[in-house]
């Protein structure tokens, strides 16, 4: 019995598996309880959005961006509205700058929330994501005020945002800014010193900074290997340059210090919502040019010009002129790209989106390997999956 | 910007030139066209050079150009943290010529090549693992090609009758209307029915 060779044991994990993120489906093979090799099986979710996109005109295209990475739903909008006014050379007003960073702030505090939280509970820990949904609800809820959707915002346009924000809802936010680092501390208390969540995460799923940077990893995944790398700071889009704002980083590249990196990263998006309420300037939201803009409704009544703009806007879309761009966002997960080559239609011709997500999971192998099973299910959850973007 | 990119663009030229075909400079990215042959020589240069320490591929995606004679495009996206800068090579191929995989230099990229294996049908030559990866298990056909229709060929739905999902034809009540929005005033270019050809031929 002792000199018999005992064959690895293959395992399913997934898809329907509350600690696979949605629809992740894992084949695992292992030594008794340890990874030997982890086979990611994805596309479970896969709705066609690249050939979607490429039947559609600008304008249509936009709302899929929030269903890839439905938990933070407007900064991938973001991206692509970045890359549509490259290719259209469109400069956005000050004002709708100021709102979109807002809206991405509070979108990756959405994130961060629903990640630590259900990392926690991943773990072992109930109470954080109870606390923690609690907030999202009221985030949410600012995410409505401002465009009348919880989720599927489809709030940003190309050349600014759809709406100006109502009366008082900047105060609300900034209200908000004052009592939610009551909730971090909160959640911290819960988890920062706590001996199980520590055993769970402290090193494990480490991953060195050369090995993050092979594998492709951006944003939190990187920064917790201690790369201080933020697309913000690094490549700055709208007015993140006239910020101030720190990009934490991490030390050992483990769980715990992505999670820490996380917590921090929340109360810098806190700052920086302080900030921007504190100096959003008033304008225009959206730029002036009814060849990329519909015209106000009560102009509609009146002049025939805004009925033909109107018209043609919502049949045909605008045009864009021939040319390629990658632009990439700082979304929560990581770098948020969408390349789209233009051929002067009114139609993407491809619209490739990069996903931070994809980059990720694809290194679950490496970064498993050698771990114990349960082990699989903490690294999973601190890579922050969400399939929505990663199948797309 | 495009001042560095130039000269980024020239050092580059200057090392491995013989294997880059095309170099431009669109909406201020640089983007390099290299010859299939070379793609794993120049990836490397471009990661372990020092004025380039492209240590990141960001990206890989293919790009289907029916018209064409070489009909597809690869395109590589790659991020130098160290010197702040992105930038693109592109590779041309058709779908019988293998192009080779980039693995040993990026690990990463070896989903995205299974994902434009999947999605075009261009084959990565040593590819460690080129299975399909985001459509379904036994799919057919690669949906990205601008050949394949939007609304695919099959669909699944769950048959009370055999307890299990079952494939079907898509059938559509109504067809996909596809509208054509060039302006007659600007340049389209209508493809005449071989009697209208005729036609004109007469009036002429």
């Amino acid at each position: 019995m002792s000199d018999s060779k005992i064959s690895s044991y293959t395992m399913n994990f997934g898809p329907q598996h509350p600690a696979a993120h949605g629809v992740l489906r894992l084949v695992l093979e292992l030594d008794g309880e340890i990874v030997e090799r982890a086979d990611p099986h994805i596309g479970l979710l896969h709705r066609g959005t690249e050939k979607l996109i490429e039947n559609k005109t600008y304008l249509q295209a936009l709302p899929y961006f929030d269903r890839l990475d439905y938990v933070a739903p407007m900064n991938q909008e973001h991206a692509f509205v970045l890359a549509a006014e490259k290719l259209l050379n469109l400069e956005v007003p000050t004002r709708a700058k100021y709102i979109r960073v807002i809206f991405d702030e509070i979108g990756r505090l959405l994130n961060h929330l629903l990640n630590i939280t259900t990392q926690a509970m991943d773990v072992g820990a109930i109470t954080p994501s109870l606390w923690g949904f609690e907030e999202r609800e009221k985030l949410m809820e600012f995410y409505e005020r401002a465009c009348g959707a919880r989720l599927h915002a489809a709030y940003y346009r190309v050349g600014g945002v759809h709406q100006d924000l109502p009366k008082g809802l900047l105060e609300d936010i900034l209200e908000f800014c004052t009592h939610f680092p009551k909730l971090i501390d909160d959640i911290e208390g819960l988890l920062t010193d706590n001996r199980i969540f520590k055993q769970r995460n402290v090193d494990v799923g480490i991953i060195s900074v050369d090995d993050a940077l092979d594998w492709g990893f951006t944003g939190v995944m990187l920064r917790g290997s201690g790369v201080p790398w933020d697309l913000r700071k690094s490549q700055p889009y709208e007015i993140y340059s006239e910020l101030d704002f720190d990009i934490p980083v991490g030390k050992n590249g483990d769980c715990y210090d992505r999670y820490l990196v996380r917590i921090e990263e929340m109360r810098q998006s806190l700052n920086i919502i302080k900030q921007c309420i504190n100096s959003i300037p008033k304008g225009p939201i959206i730029v002036q040019n009814n060849k990329f803009v519909p015209p106000k409704r009560e102009e509609m009544k009146r002049s025939m010009e805004a009925l033909i703009h109107h018209f043609k806007l919502y049949t045909e879309g605008f045009k864009v002129p021939p040319g390629e761009t990658y632009t990439a966002v700082e979304a929560p997960k990581g770098e948020f790209g969408v390349y789209i080559i233009s051929d002067g239609t009114n139609q993407p011709y491809r619209c490739k989106i990069r996903a931070p997500g994809y980059a990720h999971l694809q290194a679950a192998d490496y970064m498993s390997k050698g771990y114990m099973l349960a082990d699989t299910v903490a690294i999973i959850g601190s890579m922050d999956v969400v399939f929505g973007e990663i199948d797309r | 910007m495009d001042k560095l990119l130039n000269e980024l663009g020239e050092t580059i030229s200057s090392s491995v030139g013989e294997s880059i075909l095309l170099h431009e400079i669109i909406n201020d990215e640089l983007i390099l066209t290299v010859s299939s042959e070379k793609i794993i020589e120049v990836l490397t240069f471009l990661r372990d050079e020092s004025s380039c320490q492209f240590k990141m591929l960001i990206d890989i995606c293919g790009v289907d150009f029916p018209e064409r004679e070489i009909r597809y495009e690869v395109v590589y996206n790659l991020l130098s943290l160290t010197h702040n800068q992105r930038i693109r090579l592109k590779v041309m191929t058709n779908s019988e010529n293998p192009i080779p995989s980039v693995v040993s230099v990026y690990s990463t990229a070896a989903w995205y090549e299974r994902e434009v294996w999947d999605m075009f049908g261009i084959i990565f030559s040593k590819h460690p693992d080129l299975r399909r990866i985001l459509t379904d298990y036994g799919f057919e056909g690669h949906p990205l090609r601008k050949d394949f229709p939007l609304s695919g060929f099959v669909e699944v739905r769950y048959s009370e009758n055999e307890n299990k999902v079952v494939y079907e034809q898509v059938k559509l009540n109504q067809e996909f209307r596809n509208f054509d929005f060039m302006s007659p005033w600007e340049g389209a270019e209508y493809i005449l029915s071989k009697d209208d050809k005729n036609d004109l031929e007469n009036e002429k």
